[in-house]
């Protein structure tokens, strides 16, 4: 079979889902509407498995070649293209995978929704943008794809639209993503002014010319294009990625459907900042500054959002920001040219963290839609399904030694320390912290909502009951692969060859051949991990959590009492929500004010038009004195006239 | 003192003069027959200038029609001219100050040494055999045939404007509206009454 | 021979005069209709001697025109002036003000 269709159907299948279940979804029905959609998405699984079938496993060659030139304008041509080669069919693989296993979730989830049509065609439509994003070979294709998602992602976490929350986390979520979309855009701006081109290709292999050149940005300073250029990607990358500070919409993001969250907000959108950078490792690695940039932010985000997880009680949020922080370890990654350990972490991490979210909803379903975790409490004997795959994902979170997130955590970290970039050292202390911090609140998660007292009301505790076959099946597989697809892709995918084409690492940053020199296997590396301060640390966090959370609850409450300002600081998430509306909405809306009062109303109709119009009155009845309607005053103004003429002509002659 | 020069002085005296006289005669009659004066020693200056067929033209056209023309309104509109005169020479100073700034001007552009007879010497005489009104007429019918249209139509538009601004309905006059005339039917005019023939009783009965 | 000058001259008198009148005569539309005459005949004037000593018979054209022109300026003028007394009773220059400002 030809590839190239393989590769046009793999998008187009979710879209006609989209586009079935969206346009008629009255006619086909809440059965037809998942029929179609699910069918749509499972063909591009299966294309995306042989389209990886064809690229890795056969070793056939890379597709790049443009389907659809959509305009040229003065050289620059505006294409759609497709870039098949080993991250694509990763990202191809990972994408519809989850977004099966959320289409098949969903039917139970949103089972008594009245939007379900809807549902399915909103996360269909999702599906058709995130392929296009990672398929793309260029940068406009990678532009609308991004935009799509956001657009995807504004309805998504808009979808019970009568919430009031809903509608302020979707406007929170859309704007804080425009910020980062004009740096995005702005990036590109600067790549085809530079490269003169939008197609991958052509702007890599002029990246070397690029990086020799200097911008004047503010003052006389001179700014390397190649940073300008890459910092300013990389802000469209925060604010896809959730990075600090553009961070604030993900956890209100949680508004959403739980599949939603799954799907949109821990294992795909977020991650498509942290494939860009991937993509564009080319232009990055000719940039320290920019990498430094893109490692600090990760550093913060790592662990800062990691301690916010620790006080939230709502289950959801919860995961939210453990995926931040998780976010945050894959950036460090980018930044340390561990390239593929990024993109490592998003394959394991999109599996269990989908797992979580999932798991999560479906607790949430067992509790009648309470998400508050101090209400819950001992569920295991309810729903076992639910509390092992729970638990599989938690390790495989923290990193517990064989899960696929030791895996990639480990690589990450290992690779952070071998880094010589500015500040490796502190990010290094940073990413440590942080698994304890992991540890801390997964397991605190886990505690609360699965063992001890019982906390729900009595009606909940009758009803309680494990959730339906559509449900667990999700769980189940994506459990499965929590746990075994890092030890399977490990090798390929940092030591091997696997990115070899795809990703550019110069010698001097290439962390990963460092750490790869002490790799000897799978096995190895589990013996060693048990002997290392990670290990530890996990440990200690998880003994921490039990022991606060489980043998003695006290503490809790006491800490929260003693070190106040630090919970406080915490639960209103480092004060950020409130500067951002203070400085920026408030200030925004002030300008905006000042402009209308100022610029508008006293300014332009207040001068300009109504103080025109009152000068010309004004004009006129001063001058209409001189109109006295005597004739020869009009004739005296002639002779007047005829006088100055007359001595324009006689005085040369004169 | 050529012939000429004798009758050209003459009849530039006798304009100026009346132009005076038009402008600071009382009784606006005057004024009317001192333009008329002025109008008839301008076309024998236009003599001069062999412009013969304008000359008798202003005569024949100006004299003829539009200065009685204006006689006609002055004695028709009922002015009272001692009123109308009043306050005539309280602006005249001022009057003949910028008249005679004016004519300073102009002599300095148009005086002697931009056109004397040194800058334009006088052009030959015509013969006896030169007729000037046909030499306008070929101008006129030639090279400026659509300019003269334009200026019948000008002339047109001139009648047809004064007699709609003066013409008014009155309403208690007789007129005859010959429409209705013809409109008349037999009915709206004769009654065919029948009655009793009457008897013709002798007097003497 | 006379020069082309005194023509001129003539016509610059007989306008500077017309002028005058317009300034002078504060009551009466007919007289400052007559001045306008005046002033046309003046400018006539200089036309024709322009034209003789160019020997162009083009300004004897123009002067035609204005001639025409002039002719239907006066109709039109007095046919105005008679609706105005008509209307009010007077012609007094310094009474028709209903155009002031």
């Amino acid at each position: 079979m030809d590839m190239e269709l393989i590769y046009l159907a793999i998008p187009l299948a979710s879209l006609f889902g989209a586009i079935m279940a969206g346009f008629f979804g009255k006619a086909i029905g809440r059965s037809g509407a998942h029929t179609v959609t699910i069918a749509g998405v499972a063909t591009s699984f299966i294309l995306s498995l042989m389209a990886y079938n064809h690229i890795v496993l056969e070793a056939g060659d890379i597709y790049n070649q443009t389907v659809y030139t959509w305009m040229v304008s003065d050289g620059l041509r505006f294409e759609i293209g497709f870039l098949i080669d080993q991250l694509t069919v990763m990202m191809l693989c990972v994408v519809t995978g989850v977004s099966l296993m959320v289409h098949l979730y969903t039917i139970g989830y949103m089972h008594d929704d009245p939007g379900y049509q809807r549902f399915f065609s909103y996360i269909s439509l999702f599906t058709f943008a995130m392929l296009m994003l990672v398929m793309s070979n260029n940068f406009l294709q990678l532009f609308f794809g991004w935009e799509a998602v956001g657009l995807v992602s504004y309805l998504l976490i808009g979808f019970w639209y009568k919430r009031e929350t809903a509608i302020y986390a979707n406007l929170k979520a859309f704007l804080v993503n425009r910020v980062g979309d004009f740096g995005f855009i702005l990036g590109i701006a600067a790549v085809v002014m530079y490269a003169g081109s939008l197609d991958y290709k052509e702007v890599f292999s002029a990246a070397p010319q690029i990086a020799n050149q200097t911008i004047n940005l503010v003052g006389d300073e001179q700014w390397s294009v190649m940073t300008v250029i890459c910092i300013l990607l990389f802000v469209g990358a925060m604010g896809k990625s959730a990075q600090f500070p553009l961070h604030v919409w993900l956890p209100d993001s949680m508004e959403g459907p739980t599949p939603i969250s799954a799907l949109i907000h821990a294992a795909t959108m977020v991650t498509a900042g942290i494939f860009m950078v991937a993509r564009m490792s080319p232009l990055f690695e000719f940039s320290e500054t920019a990498l430094a940039f893109v490692m600090i932010a990760g550093a913060i985000t790592a662990l800062f959002m990691g301690l916010i997880g620790i006080v939230q009680n709502d289950i959801k949020r919860v995961v939210a920001y453990s995926t931040l922080s998780q976010l945050g370890y894959m950036t460090v990654a980018l930044g340390v040219s561990a390239y593929s350990a990024g993109v490592f972490h998003l394959m394991t991490h999109a599996f269990f963290k989908a797992l979580l979210f999932l798991a999560a909803g479906s607790v949430i379903i067992a509790m009648h839609h309470e998400q508050d975790m101090r209400k819950m409490g001992g569920l295991r004997k309810y729903m076992p399904i639910t509390w092992i795959t729970s638990l599989i994902g938690s390790l495989a979170l923290i990193g517990f030694p064989g899960f696929s997130g030791f895996f990639s955590k480990d690589s990450i970290i290992l690779a952070v320390g071998e880094s010589h970039l500015p500040g490796a050292d502190i990010v290094y202390l940073m990413v440590l912290a942080g698994v304890f911090v992991t540890a801390f609140y997964s397991f605190r998660m886990y505690f609360l909502v699965f063992h001890g007292e019982e906390r729900m009301d009595q009606h909940t505790k009758e009803h309680l009951h494990e959730t339906p076959w559509v449900v667990t099946v999700p769980l189940v597989v994506l459990a499965f692969f929590s746990v075994v697809i890092g030890w399977v892709t490990i090798e390929p995918m940092l030591f091997g060859e696997y990115f070899k084409d795809v990703i550019f690492v110069k010698e001097s940053h290439n962390v990963l051949s460092q750490v790869g020199e002490h790799y000897h296997g799978q096995w190895a590396m589990i013996q060693h991990g048990i002997a290392s301060w990670p290990f530890a640390l996990a440990m200690a966090g998880v003994g921490t959590a039990w022991y606060i959370y489980m043998k003695n609850p006290q503490i809790a409450v006491t800490a929260s009492q003693k070190f106040s300002f630090i919970y406080k600081m915490l639960d209103k998430k480092y004060w950020m929500d409130e500067l951002y509306v203070k400085v920026f909405s408030d200030g925004s809306r002030g300008l905006g004010k000042g402009f209308w009062k100022g610029g508008d109303v006293a300014i332009i109709d207040g001068l300009i038009i109504n103080g025109s119009a009152k000068l010309v009155g004004w004009f006129a009845s001063v001058v209409r004195h001189m109109q006295t309607g005597m004739l020869y005053h009009y004739a005296f103004a002639m002779i007047i006239g005829l006088v100055g003429l007359l001595y324009l002509f006689a005085s040369p002659v004169s | 003192m050529t012939f000429f020069e004798v009758v050209f002085y003459a009849f530039s005296t006798l304009m100026v003069v009346a132009a005076l006289g038009v402008v600071s005669a009382r009784n606006p009659v005057h004024s009317v027959l001192f333009l008329v004066l002025t109008f008839f020693a301008g076309s024998a200056i236009w003599l001069l200038l062999e412009a013969e067929f304008l000359a008798i033209t202003l005569v024949l056209v100006y004299v003829g029609a539009v200065m009685v023309l204006f006689l006609f309104v002055v004695m028709m509109l009922d002015i009272n001219i001692t009123r109308m005169r009043e306050g005539l020479m309280r602006y005249a100073p001022f009057g003949i100050a910028i008249a005679i700034l004016l004519i300073v001007q102009m002599i300095m552009v148009v005086g002697p040494e931009n056109f004397g007879l040194q800058a334009f010497a006088a052009p030959e005489l015509h013969g006896a055999d030169y007729s000037n009104t046909k030499e306008l007429g070929r101008v006129l019918y030639t090279d400026y045939v659509y300019a003269f249209e334009l200026a019948s139509v000008i002339l047109l538009v001139a009648i047809v404007a004064a007699i709609t601004l003066t013409m008014r309905r009155r309403p208690n006059t007789r007129h005859q509206i010959p429409g209705e005339q013809m409109k008349v039917m037999k009915q709206d005019r004769l009654r065919i009454v029948n009655m009793k023939s009457e008897t013709i009783d002798s007097e003497d009965k | 021979m006379i020069p082309l000058s005194s023509y001129l001259i003539l016509g610059a008198i007989l306008f500077a005069i017309s002028i005058a009148g317009i300034f002078i005569n504060r009551k009466n539309v007919i007289v400052l209709l007559m001045c306008i005459e005046l002033m046309l005949l003046a400018v006539n004037i200089n036309f024709i001697a322009f034209s003789h000593f160019l020997g162009d018979t083009a300004g004897q054209v123009f002067v035609f025109f204005i001639l025409t022109v002039a002719a239907a300026e006066a109709a039109i003028g007095l046919a105005i002036l008679v609706v105005v007394f008509r209307n009010r009773q007077t012609i007094n220059v310094s009474e028709l003000n209903t155009m002031k400002g």
